[in-house]
């Protein structure tokens, strides 16, 4: 079966095809408005002001999204769509489409949880995702610890009390002057840093829940980069790796207690930060020591906002027939998947 | 109408934000500038906390957070973060500019100044580093 998807959450306008066969998926097209340039019989290029116009956007996507997929009419058996949580002005360009097309071409309607469609990225992996699972939802927004029981049912381990993983990285991107977004800018250049020149704090590592802080290391750093003027690229660099290692450790530490504490059959990464080379690295590390456990990390593409991740949840409600209404389904910025 | 604070801890910090919300009828549009680590966060934590909202997630990443509140005349609490943001050319198309002067609700803007020539009156808050824990805090109304 296939299911045609609609992501608008945030700054993407993300429109995708995604084929379900034998409980195995695939993303037939995935299309994502920043990594193309919208073909010119659409008005050209969307100009950079406009950027979150994805009014202007979202048909010309879809179109894509049906064509690359080459797929027919007849063959799409529901729309999902992001519902929330995100920007509500954005989320409701996404919902109001979805609701359009759904009535216009007579298909079911799948309202998806933005954070459930990362959890599901997992399913695009070539290995069965065996439940239950913890899942280490991580990104700009958000930072948890999520236990999936089965598709559908989750519960909350833990969470960030302040600031998520993803925001510090930009954070301290801006303390350090480098630009945004933080993440892949401070990894860069991490790879150059040498080991152990600074000392940043671990928050919250030793703590018994399965809680996240990371204000107080942001903190930390912006007080140790103002402390001295003389910042040489080696040094910035240096920094970047300790900063990049605090978090890292705290994340994987937090996770492996949560897979001790749960004993899972899969542990998965999601979210943008799933992007982070290190974060990858070391989870895949940790998980060689635990017996029986089987580490699923989502290829680069499924990492950050898409909208095949949502196909994959959306499969779920399809199968349980859980559909909203074409007429009211509203947008909800602040929907909590648990 | 100009007021000047100084304070010694979060709490502190907390605790004008609350008295602050007694000066609120909604529709206020609040500018809040200061540095990393000035403690626009904890300023706003505690105006939600006396707004009735239990927690505030960061509106860095999504721009925009907007939370229902248990108060007699303000009815929602929108935190913006502008960061992200380039000028009021961006602003006007994101639909945010819908929540500004809402009579239910008011605004908190975090790097506000990005879209000034768009406001018609605004309150601008200052927060500033003076110590490792004392930070000072500048309420000026612009009409």
């Amino acid at each position: 079966m296939k299911i045609l998807v609609i992501e608008t959450s945030c700054d993407e306008t993300a429109a995708a095809v995604v084929e379900i066969k034998a409980e195995k998926f695939k993303a037939v097209s995935n299309i994502v408005s920043s990594q193309i340039k919208i073909h010119a019989k659409y008005g050209g290029v969307v100009p950079e002001v406009a950027a979150r116009l994805h009014v202007e956007k979202i048909i010309p996507i879809i179109d894509l999204a049906l064509n690359e997929a080459k797929v027919k009419l007849n063959d799409i058996k529901a729309i999902a769509v992001v519902s929330g949580p995100g920007l509500v002005p954005s989320l409701r360009v996404g919902v109001e489409t979805a609701k359009t097309l759904s009535y216009a071409w007579d298909k079911p309607l799948i309202a998806v949880n933005h954070i459930e469609g990362h959890i599901a990225a997992n399913l695009f992996n070539n290995d069965k995702v065996e439940l239950p699972a913890v899942c280490l939802v991580v990104s700009g927004g958000h930072t948890s610890l999520i236990l999936v029981k089965e598709w559908g049912n989750y519960k909350l381990i833990g969470q960030t009390r302040d600031d998520a993983a993803g925001e510090s990285f930009d954070k301290v991107a801006k303390i350090m002057g480098l630009g945004y977004p933080g993440g892949p800018i401070i990894s860069k250049l991490a790879e150059n840093g040498k080991p152990a020149q600074f000392d940043l704090p671990r928050p919250m590592i030793n703590s018994k829940d399965f809680d996240f802080s990371f204000s107080g290391l942001k903190t930390a750093v912006l007080y140790l980069y103002k402390s001295r003027k003389d910042w040489s690229d080696k040094s910035k660099a240096d920094l970047a790796r300790e900063f990049e290692k605090a978090v890292v450790e705290v994340l994987v530490k937090k996770s492996f207690n949560a897979v001790e504490k749960y004993k899972p059959k899969s542990f998965l990464l999601a979210g943008g930060v799933a992007a982070n080379k290190r974060l990858r690295n070391e989870l895949i590390k940790a998980g060689e020591n635990v017996k029986g456990l089987k580490i699923h990390i989502p290829a680069f593409d499924f990492t950050t906002d898409n909208a095949a991740m949502i196909g994959a949840a959306a499969y779920f409600h399809y199968k349980n027939k859980n559909f909203s209404d074409k007429f009211n389904l509203i947008a909800d910025p602040a929907w909590s998947l648990i | 109408m100009k007021e000047f604070y100084k304070t010694n801890s979060e709490e502190e910090t907390q605790r004008i934000a609350a008295d602050f919300v007694k000066t609120l009828k909604g529709g206020e549009v609040i500018l809040l500038s200061g540095e990393l680590g000035a403690g626009k966060t904890t300023f706003v934590q505690g105006i939600a906390k006396a707004l009735g909202i239990k927690q505030i997630t960061s509106p860095t990443f999504v721009l925009m957070q907007i939370y229902k509140t248990k108060h007699k005349k303000v009815k929602q609490l929108c935190h913006m973060d502008l960061y992200r943001i380039e000028c009021s050319r961006e602003f006007e198309p994101s639909g945010l500019d819908e929540y500004l002067y809402m009579d239910d609700t008011v605004c908190f803007i975090e790097w506000g100044e990005k879209i000034k020539d768009i406001l018609r009156d605004y309150i601008q808050i200052k927060m500033k580093i003076a110590g490792p824990k004392k930070r000072t805090i500048d309420i000026e109304k612009h009409t």
